[in-house]
């Protein structure tokens, strides 16, 4: 028996790697697949390059949104455990309804309140000639629906592992509230809060459902990079799997950069 | 009544040329025919199989919808079926090209481009030309879809640069956009605006007929009952069938 005591059962080890294969293999299939010669031409035609830049600068926005309002969030949702059980549980669902939404239900919804008829929207229209889809407004709009979830849960984690003792002790001392949030709650979570970033960020980037739905897709305005793969796939697959490619290098380059950070609760070390 | 004589005569002519002439009117064994259709026949194909049915009580249709160049792909990945019905030439051609079309495919129905507006027309769009309106809210399909095609064919005949906010990815996505009053104006397909009911209002666009879609129908080589399959593309081809399809605001094959 060379199995030293670390070793794994084979009754975990063989699934595990089925499963790991079942999530690999499809993306395997995509590389073998990429039409390689033409890729570069593809990927640097104009209007790619227009969905890219679109992809990146809502995405940056929405990731800005979502730490504004959704790092507050956590803290809520992680100080709700001192609540009763019915609110508590209350608020988690309601931050999770958007991970597990399909996410054309999310864009509905958005038209439905911030549309030319929405229930906020109509007002929006006729007070301020303001109309919210069909501008790159609604794509970030959109991308915080479905990504603020990630931050929030990212960073409750953290939140909730982290040392509440510091917190006493700088509130002992006199700091303020604000105060003691800023210069030792933020510090104590602060990787989990980058991890959380950052996974709103590719799930923004790769937002698709809510944004065709809620924003529509206009070139240069509305169309980012996965509604633009979309399209080709009906006209050019080859061009919609450099595409794929190229959302997928941005979301690996990205992870890798979180390494394991970013499984709620497991804030590094 | 004239349809089922039609439909009786056209059995009896492809009996007669398959020589051993089954009749499917007569207590057969049950047959099922697989039908391959658009996704645009969806309603009026499913009124057709209740009349098919009631004509030939042991033939039941069972009917495999979706994108026709989805449905072509299955057929040529060897999907076993009876009978491809198309929304374009060339997705048709894709099954003809791999040999899989008993005789040639013919033209069943056309379908044309609508001005769609919400229900009030709350932006009085009279015409094409109020595409060109940068204020008003449009929408189109993108062009890689055959409703975008159609519609920039449109277009360019009809000489209007159109100012649309957004492409959509297929026609039912911009009708929703129309239902929902999101956008004032959108180019979809007649049998669309029939089909949304009283949530929308169309508007003729002179010359619209003139930029069309022709849906062909064929019987494939791996239908095992030809005959049956045959009767069903007949009976779409015929009265009752022609009846339907211009119900749901196709036009007439010309």
């Amino acid at each position: 028996m060379r199995r030293t005591k670390r070793g794994v059962s084979p009754v975990i080890v063989v699934p595990a790697l089925v499963g790991l294969a079942f999530l690999v293999l499809p993306l395997v299939a995509l590389v073998v697949r990429a039409p390689w010669g033409s890729i570069v031409q593809i990927v640097m035609k104009h209007e790619v390059l227009t969905s890219l830049l679109l992809s990146l600068g809502t995405a940056s926005l929405a990731t800005a949104i979502c730490l504004v309002l959704g790092v507050p969030l956590a803290v809520l949702l992680a100080r709700s455990a001192h609540w009763h059980v019915v609110p508590r549980r209350l608020l988690r669902a309601l931050i999770t309804v958007p991970l597990v939404l399909p996410p054309v239900v999310g864009g509905v919804a958005l038209l439905l309140l911030l549309g030319r008829r929405g229930i906020i929207g109509q007002w929006l229209y006729a007070w301020f000639q303001i109309t919210i889809p069909f501008t790159p407004a609604a794509v970030i709009l959109a991308q915080v629906f479905v990504a603020m979830p990630f931050l929030v849960l990212a960073v409750e984690g953290a939140l909730r592992t982290s040392d509440r003792r510091f917190e006493l002790a700088a509130a002992t001392l006199g700091a303020s509230r604000w105060h003691v949030f800023r210069r030792v709650t933020l510090p104590l979570v602060g990787p989990g809060v980058s991890a959380g970033a950052l996974l709103c960020f590719t799930r923004s980037l790769g937002e698709f459902g809510a944004t065709i739905t809620f924003a529509g897709s206009f070139p240069g305005t509305t169309q980012t990079l996965p509604v633009t793969t979309y399209l080709e796939l009906q006209r050019d697959p080859d061009a919609a799997i450099a595409l794929s490619l190229l959302l997928l290098a941005v979301a690996v380059v990205v992870l890798v950069g979180l390494r394991d950070r970013w499984l709620p609760g497991v804030t590094g070390s | 009544m004239v349809a089922a004589a039609v439909v009786v005569a056209a059995l009896a002519l492809a009996g007669c040329s398959a020589q051993s002439a089954p009749s499917p009117t007569a207590t057969a064994a049950p047959v099922t025919l697989t039908v391959y259709a658009a996704a645009s026949l969806t309603d009026s194909f499913a009124d057709i199989a209740k009349e098919f049915e009631k004509q030939y009580p042991s033939v039941k249709i069972t009917y495999n919808f979706g994108g026709s160049s989805a449905l072509a792909a299955q057929l040529v990945a060897a999907s076993p079926g009876d009978v491809f019905a198309a929304a374009s030439a060339t997705t048709m051609k894709t099954v003809t090209d791999a040999s899989l079309v008993t005789g040639a495919p013919q033209i069943f129905v056309t379908n044309s481009l609508e001005l769609v507006v919400p229900k009030g027309n709350p932006a009085n769009v009279t015409g094409l030309g109020d595409l060109a309106n940068p204020d008003l809210s449009i929408a189109l399909c993108a062009a890689a879809v055959p409703c975008g095609a159609a519609a920039l064919r449109l277009l360019a005949q009809e000489g209007v640069t159109a100012a649309p906010d957004t492409l959509e990815q297929d026609v039912k996505a911009v009708l929703a956009k129309v239902e929902l009053g999101e956008v004032d104006a959108a180019l979809v397909y007649r049998t669309d605006v029939t089909a949304a009911g009283d949530k929308v209002e169309g508007i003729d666009v002179p010359g619209a007929d003139r930029v069309v879609n022709r849906y062909p129908i064929a019987v494939l080589k791996s239908a095992p009952n030809q005959t049956t399959a045959r009767a069903f593309v007949d009976f779409v081809l015929g009265t009752t069938g022609q009846a339907i399809l211009t119900k749901a605001g196709f036009g007439a094959p010309n």
